[in-house]
C-alpha cells in the first residue's frame, strides 16, 4: 500500500498556518467531555498533558518511574536548537529546516521539519516564561552554542542540564494542571496494551508495577510518548527502563512501524570499562565545541602516555577529513570516523576502543575557568565514571548506541494509521529522517507536546462523540485477559537464564551485525540469530518472584520480550533497505573513502511495517518522500 | 575484592523488615555500585532467592531515582554524587557494607529499598511553579535576567528531587528541597510575581507531608548530591516572613 502523510500542499512556509486554520476546533465547553490518554511524562508528554489539560480536556498521565520528572529527557545534556537568529549569524527558519532536511540525510518528510523548525522559536518562550534557567550573559540576554552539522549558533542551553531543566518546566506546568484538576496522574504504572475498538484506539491496559494490578483505562484519544528503543542494543546511553514496549504492542494492534533501521550512534560516549558495564553514559556533544578528537598517528603510540606524543604525530582526523565542519561533524560520520580509526588499530584504552577528545588547547586560550563555567558538571561525571581528570589528560570516548529516529509512523497530524492513536517525541519517526542532529530531539519533543498536538487532535476529536466506548466494551475484557496471561506465562517457564543475560546476548547480536556497520551478511545472521534466542527465551527463563507485587525481572522480562521480536523487525528493514544513509550505514554502499552513499531513485521512500505475527513476515508499505524545497544532493561536510 | 553486604529486606509497606547478610564477591573497583548490586541479584535469582528490590533509572545521576542509605549515609560515602554514580573503588575488600531505603516518616517504604516519595509530588503540586498558558508569552529575550541571578537560580533548580536532604536530615526535613524550588523560581523575575503565594503555599504543604523542621544540622547540604546550599533554606524563610501578613509571622 502506499501510504499518505497528508502533508498540506502549497508553498512551505505557508503550510502550517494554512492547515491549523483548515482544522476543525472544540468548542470550549465541550472539551472536558473528551478524555485523552497520555503514556509518557517526557519533554513530549508531559507538554501534551500540560497543554490538552489548559485547554480544558480530561488528560489521565501514565509513566513507569515514581515521578513524571524523572523521564529520560531528564539526562539531556546539551541544548535545544531554534531559529531565533540572536547572534545575528546568518540563521533563520528556513536554514534551520534546511540543516535537519540535510542533516536526516534526506530521508524525512519536508512539511513536518518545516513546521518543526517554524515552531522552534515559541518553545524557547514558552520555556523562559515557565522559569527556564537559560544560560545568560552579562547584559541579561539568552546565550547561545554550535553543534553538530550547523554553522550558526543556535543551540540555548542551561549548562549541561538542558533536558533537566526543560523537563521541570513541563513537568511544573503539568503539575499545576494536576492540582487544578485537569490531569490525573498513573506513576509507576506500565502501559503494556493498547486496545482497538473496531479499527479505532480507545484505550490502554496497564500494570499497576506497585501492586501488580492489571487495569484498563478508555480514552477518547490516546497519546503515546513513550520515548527511543536503542535499549534493544542492550548498551545505551538510554536508562535502564527504556523500552519498544509501548509502540511495539500498539504495533501489534495494527499501528504501523516506520524506519526501525534508523538508530543513531553518538560518538562522543564513555568507552565500556567490562563486562559488568549495565549502561554507557553520553558526554555531551558541546564538547565538540572546544574538544579536539584525535589519536595516534602510529599504532606504535597508543599505549604511550598522552604527554610523550607530540603534536605532529597526533592524527586530528575529523579536521584532516572534513576541514569546513571540523569535530562538529554530524554525529553519524563522527561515530564512522572513530570507529574507523579504533579499526585501524589506533585507538586507544582498554580493549583500544576509544578515541581523545582534548581540551588542552581550549584551556590554554580560554582558561580553565571558562571550560570549567561551560563543561564542569561534565568534567565532574567523567572523572566519577573514569577516576580521571579530564582537565589534566584527554578524555577517551567512543560510539554509543543513543537515539531512535525510527518509530510509529504517524501522518502531519502526528496520527499514526490507527485513528484516535497519536504519536510525539522520539516514539514517533517524524522529522529526523535518517540522523538527527544534536539540539534536535528536545525541540522535536516540545514542538510535538505544546505547539502542535494541541491543534491536530481537536481536529479528530471534533469528528468523534465523546465517551461513545468504555472499559465496558468487550476489547477491554479481551485485553485484560491477554496481559495476564503472558505475565503468568513468563513465570511459569522456570529455566535457567535470568533476563538480563537475554538481554546482552541479544544487544551483542545486534550491537556486532546490526549496529554501526551492516552489511546483507551480518544482517543474515541476525535475522538467524535473533529469533533463535527468542525461542530459547520462551523455553529457558528464570523468573523469581509474583506477579501481584513489586517484580522488577518481571517487567524486564516484558521490555526484553518485546525486544526479541523487535530487533528482526530493525535488522529485516535495514536488510530491506539497500542504501546507506544517514545513521543506517550499509558497508556495500560507500564511496572509496568511506562516505555512506545514498539510492535516491529507489530508496527515497519512509519504511512502514505492518506486523502480522511473530515469526511471520511484516507487510511493507511505504510513503514516497518528495523534496520540493531542499534539493536532492549529496550531503557533504567537507 | 569480596565484600559483606547487610542489606535491607521488607517484602511490603506492612511488613516490618530487617537486615539480611550477603556475600559480593570478586567486585572489579571499575563497578558502578548498582552494577555490583546487579551481579548479587544475578546470583540470588540463580539460587531461586528474591532479588533486592531498588529504584533506578538513568544512573548517571540526573534522574534522582535512586535512594539509598549506604552505611548510613545518603547515597554512600562519596560527596556530590548519587548512589548509582558511586563506584566501587571507593571500597576495600573485606568490607562491610550497610544498605538501606531513605527513611522518613513521608517516605513509607514499598519494598526492599524502595520508597514512596509522593509527598515530594505533592509539594510541587501546591506551587512549584511560575503560571504562563501555552502560548501568547513574549519573547525569551523580552524579559532580561542579570546573569548572577540566572546562575543562581540554575544552582537551586539543579534540585534533582531524589530526598536524599530529607534522608539525611534528623529531623527528616523537606526545607532544603522545597526552598531549592522556591528559589529557582523566586530569583527570576518571571517568577517573581507569584512568589508570595508560592511560598505560603509550599511550605503549607511540606508541613502538612509530616515533614520534621529545620533546627540547622545541615546535614541536607552534605548529602545533597548537587550540591545545593542551605542559604537556600534562609532565602526562603525571609521570603516566607515577607509574604506572611503581620499576625501570622
Ligand atoms: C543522555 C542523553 C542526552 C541527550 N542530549 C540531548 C540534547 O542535548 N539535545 C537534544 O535535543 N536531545 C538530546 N537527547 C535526546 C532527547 O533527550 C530525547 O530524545 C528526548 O528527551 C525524548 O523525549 P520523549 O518525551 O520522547 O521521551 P522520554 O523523555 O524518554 O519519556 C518517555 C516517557 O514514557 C514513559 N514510558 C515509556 N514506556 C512506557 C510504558 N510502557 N508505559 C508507561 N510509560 C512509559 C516513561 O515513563 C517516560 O515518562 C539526549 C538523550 C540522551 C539519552
Ligand atoms: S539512577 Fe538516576 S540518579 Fe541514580
Amino acid at each position: 500500500m502506499i501510504l499518505d502523510g497528508k502533508a498540506p500542499s502549497g508553498p512551505i512556509e505557508n503550510t502550517w498556518d494554512k492547515h491549523r486554520f483548515e482544522m476543525k476546533l472544540v468548542n470550549p465547553a465541550n472539551k472536558r467531555k473528551y478524555k485523552v490518554l497520555v503514556v509518557g511524562t517526557g519533554l513530549a508528554g508531559g507538554a501534551a498533558a500540560a497543554s490538552l489539560a489548559e485547554l480544558g480536556y480530561n488528560v489521565e498521565a501514565f509513566c513507569y518511574q515514581d515521578s513524571a520528572r524523572r523521564a529520560h529527557s531528564i539526562a539531556a545534556q546539551g541544548g535545544i536548537n531554534a531559529a531565533k537568529n540572536y547572534p545575528n549569524d546568518g540563521d533563520s527558519i528556513f536554514r534551520l529546516f534546511y540543516d535537519t532536511v540535510k542533516g536526516g540525510d534526506f530521508r524525512a518528510r519536508e512539511a513536518d521539519v518545516w513546521r518543526l523548525s517554524q515552531v522552534s522559536n515559541n518553545i524557547i518562550d514558552q520555556c523562559v516564561a515557565q522559569g527556564v534557567p537559560f544560560a545568560r550573559d552579562y547584559a541579561g540576554y539568552l546565550d547561545n552554542r554550535s553543534f553538530g552539522g550547523a554553522q550558526v549558533s543556535r543551540t540555548f542551553y542551561a549548562r549541561g542540564q538542558t533536558g533537566q531543566q526543560l523537563l521541570l518546566g513541563a513537568y511544573q506546568a503539568y503539575s499545576r494542571q494536576i492540582k487544578a484538576g485537569g490531569i490525573k496522574e498513573y506513576p509507576r504504572t506500565e502501559m503494556l496494551d493498547l486496545v482497538v475498538v473496531d479499527g479505532v484506539a480507545k484505550g490502554i491496559t496497564v500494570r499497576d508495577m506497585v501492586t501488580g494490578e492489571i487495569r484498563s483505562h478508555w480514552g477518547d484519544a490516546v497519546i503515546l510518548a513513550t520515548g527511543g528503543y536503542v535499549n534493544v542494543f542492550y548498551l545505551s546511553t538510554n536508562a535502564m527502563g527504556c523500552s519498544v514496549t509501548a509502540i511495539w504492542r500498539a504495533a501489534k494492534k495494527g499501528a504501523y512501524f516506520a524506519n526501525p533501521c534508523y538508530t543513531q550512534i553518538h560518538p562522543t560516549c564513555i568507552p565500556q570499562s567490562g563486562e559488568h558495564q549495565s549502561k554507557l553514559t553520553l558526554m555531551s556533544e558541546s564538547l565538540r565545541n572546544d574538544g579536539r578528537c584525535w589519536v595516534p598517528k602510529r599504532k606504535e603510540d597508543v599505549s604511550k602516555p598522552v604527554s610523550q606524543i607530540p603534536e605532529e604525530d597526533r592524527d586530528y582526523y575529523l579536521e584532516r577529513k572534513y576541514p569546513s565542519f571540523g569535530n562538529l561533524a554530524p554525529r553519524d560520520i563522527a561515530s564512522r570516523a572513530a570507529k574507523e580509526q579504533c579499526d585501524d588499530g589506533r585507538g586507544v584504552g582498554p580493549g583500544a576502543r576509544g578515541v581523545y577528545l582534548d581540551f588542552a588547547d581550549s584551556i590554554n586560550r580560554l582558561g580553565q575557568s571558562t571550560i570549567a563555567e561551560r563543561y564542569g558538571n561534565l568534567f565532574q561525571m567523567y572523572e566519577k565514571i573514569t577516576a580521571e581528570d579530564a582537565y589534566e589528560v584527554p578524555m577517551r570516548i567512543y560510539p554509543a548506541p543513543h537515539y531512535s529516529m525510527g518509530g510509529l509512523w504517524v501522518d502531519y497530524n502526528l496520527m499514526s494509521n490507527l485513528p484516535g492513536l497519536f504519536v510525539l517525541g522520539e516514539a514517533n519517526f517524524s522529522v529526523h529522517g535518517a540522523n538527527r542532529l544534536g539540539a534536535s530531539a528536545l525541540m522535536q519533543g516540545l514542538a510535538d507536546g505544546y505547539f502542535v498536538i494541541p491543534y491536530t487532535i481537536a481536529d479528530y476529536l471534533a469528528r468523534i462523540k465523546p465517551a461513545a466506548v468504555t472499559t465496558e466494551h468487550p476489547e477491554f475484557k479481551k485485553s485484560l485477559e491477554e496481559v495476564g496471561a503472558q505475565g503468568n506465562k513468563y513465570l511459569s517457564i522456570k529455566g535457567k537464564k535470568t533476563v538480563t543475560e537475554f538481554h546482552r546476548e541479544l544487544g551483542k547480536i545486534m550491537w556486532e551485525n546490526v549496529g554501526m556497520a551492516r552489511s546483507e551478511e551480518s544482517l543474515k545472521k541476525a535475522l538467524k540469530e535473533i529469533p533463535k534466542l527468542r525461542e530459547e527465551f520462551w523455553q529457558n527463563l528464570r523468573l523469581p518472584g509474583g506477579a501481584s507485587e513489586v517484580n522488577q525481572q518481571l517487567e524486564n522480562a516484558g521490555r526484553v520480550a518485546d525486544f526479541l521480536e523487535f530487533g528482526e523487525l530493525l535488522a529485516k528493514d535495514a536488510l530491506e533497505r539497500n542504501e546507506s544513509c544517514g545513521g543506517h550505514f550499509r558497508v556495500e554502499h560507500q564511496t572509496e573513502d568511506g562516505e555512506a552513499t545514498r539510492d535516491d531513485e529507489n530508496y527515497t521512500y519512509v519504511a512502514a511495517w505492518e506486523f502480522k505475527g511473530v515469526g511471520k513476515e511484516p507487510e511493507l508499505h511505504k510513503e514516497p518522500l518528495k523534496f520540493e524545497n531542499v534539493e536532492l544532493a549529496v550531503r557533504s561536510y567537507k | 575484592m569480596n565484600l559483606t553486604l547487610h542489606v535491607w529486606r521488607q517484602k511490603n509497606r506492612e511488613d516490618k523488615g530487617g537486615l539480611e547478610q550477603y556475600e559480593a564477591k570478586d567486585v572489579s573497583p571499575d563497578m558502578s555500585f548498582l552494577e555490583m548490586l546487579d551481579i548479587v541479584n544475578e546470583d540470588l535469582i540463580k539460587q531461586g532467592r528474591e532479588p533486592i528490590v531498588f529504584d533506578h533509572d538513568c544512573r548517571e545521576g540526573i534522574c534522582g531515582t535512586c535512594s539509598q542509605m549506604i552505611n548510613g549515609i545518603a547515597h554512600g560515602p562519596d560527596a556530590e554524587i548519587t548512589a548509582c554514580q558511586l563506584h566501587m573503588r571507593s571500597f576495600k575488600d573485606g568490607d562491610h557494607i550497610y544498605i538501606e531505603p531513605w527513611r522518613a516518616r513521608a517516605f513509607p517504604v514499598l519494598k526492599d529499598l524502595m520508597v514512596d516519595r509522593g509527598a515530594l509530588e505533592r509539594i510541587i503540586q501546591a506551587y512549584g511553579y511560575i503560571s504562563p498558558h501555552t502560548g501568547g508569552v513574549p519573547d525569551g529575550n523580552a524579559i532580561l535576567v542579570p546573569k548572577p541571578k540566572a546562575d543562581k537560580s540554575m544552582d537551586a533548580a539543579a534540585c534533582i528531587g531524589c530526598g536524599a536532604c530529607i534522608a539525611a536530615c534528623p529531623n527528616a526535613s523537606a526545607m532544603l528541597f522545597t526552598a531549592a524550588k522556591v528559589s529557582h523560581l523566586g530569583l527570576l523575575p518571571q517568577g517573581e510575581i507569584e512568589a508570595a503565594r508560592r511560598v505560603k503555599a509550599m511550605v503549607k504543604a511540606m508541613d502538612a507531608e509530616g515533614f520534621g523542621n529545620c533546627t540547622n544540622h545541615y546535614e541536607c547540604e552534605k548529602a545533597c548530591p548537587k550540591g545545593i546550599k542551605v542559604t537556600f533554606i534562609s532565602r526562603m524563610n525571609r521570603e516566607l516572613m515577607k509574604a506572611l501578613p503581620q499576625g501570622e509571622r
